[in-house]
């Protein structure tokens, strides 16, 4: 049986780590609505939410750990999926907002992105070119 | 690699029948002794000694945990700045890593970055395109992260 001080500390971390945790997602609410554009908006959305939902779930592990005494794995599976998976969703976004030709903010400064694809454009309709003249 | 780790099991294993005992702890303390003997005997296996990629393994993921909490604070000062004044970017960044793994790897750390998201890889993979939320001040802190990220993940891989 676990002491009652054990107990009562890992009651208070675990109420930091929620309250830490839906700050966070409020934040990145906050910032969801606030951002000019897409992009800006979805480094609101991987990050900050991410770190949120993982704390949520670590403050839920340490409680059902310490004050029933179980070992929760599908929340430590639930915290390595999200851990894995948000990334690789803003990164889609982002991606597939781009490839639709979503507007960058006005006072985006660089696009390198661009300058590639037009010269990698250039090179293709040159090939293309030469091809059909060879034909 | 994995030879060197199956030959540690194995070694745990005849330690738990040498002994007679057959809970965890004397797993565990057959695999410490077994991962001695391994790196004492490393040179006769293929590869470097296999527990020197576990800590770099596992630093690695250590430092996915700080950036995030990092980037956290970072995006979220910007959230709360008053005046919407930062510059975004887009920016190239070449890099050297082969492999889809090590590239993916790379990616999703760029990701989680302060201030960097991951947004196109280019078709020969020798380019990522990333999307910065304040690209002024944050460039060349931004290329040294990088390359710390590009070492951790090699001595992961290599």
């Amino acid at each position: 049986m676990k002491s009652l001080n054990v107990i009562e500390i890992a009651k208070i971390v675990v109420g930091i780590l929620l309250v830490i945790g839906s700050l966070l997602s409020l934040l990145s609410t906050y910032g969801l609505l606030r951002l000019p554009d897409i992009y800006n908006r979805s480094h609101a959305a991987t990050k900050a939410a991410t770190l949120g939902i993982m704390s949520i779930l670590v403050g839920a592990f340490i409680f059902f750990y310490f004050v029933d005494g179980l070992i929760s794995a599908k929340l430590l599976l639930g915290i390595v999926f999200v851990f894995i998976t948000a990334p690789v969703g803003g990164h889609l976004i982002a991606r597939a907002a781009y490839r639709t030709q979503v507007p960058l903010w006005e006072k985006t400064i660089k696009d390198d992105l661009k300058r590639d694809d037009l010269k990698r454009d250039k090179r293709m309709t040159k090939k293309l070119k030469k091809a059909a003249e060879n034909q | 690699m994995a030879v060197q780790v199956l030959l540690n099991f194995l070694l745990a294993f005849i330690w738990m029948f040498l002994n007679q005992s057959w809970d965890p702890v004397t797993f565990i303390l057959g695999y410490i002794i077994g991962l001695g003997l391994i790196y004492f005997l490393h040179r006769f296996l293929q590869g470097p000694f296999y527990f020197k990629r576990v800590i770099a393994i596992v630093s690695l993921i250590l430092l996915f945990i700080k950036e995030l909490i990092l980037s956290s604070i970072s995006v979220i000062k910007l959230i709360l700045r008053p005046n919407m004044d930062f510059r975004p970017g887009i920016f190239a960044l070449p890099t050297d890593l082969k492999s889809d793994w090590e590239i993916t790897l790379l990616a999703s750390l760029i990701t989680l970055t302060p201030g960097t998201l991951t947004l196109e890889v280019s078709p020969k993979g020798d380019t990522l395109y990333i999307h910065a939320m304040d690209l002024p001040d944050t460039q060349e802190a931004i290329s040294q992260i990088k390359n710390s990220f590009e070492r951790a993940i090699k001595e992961v891989t290599r």
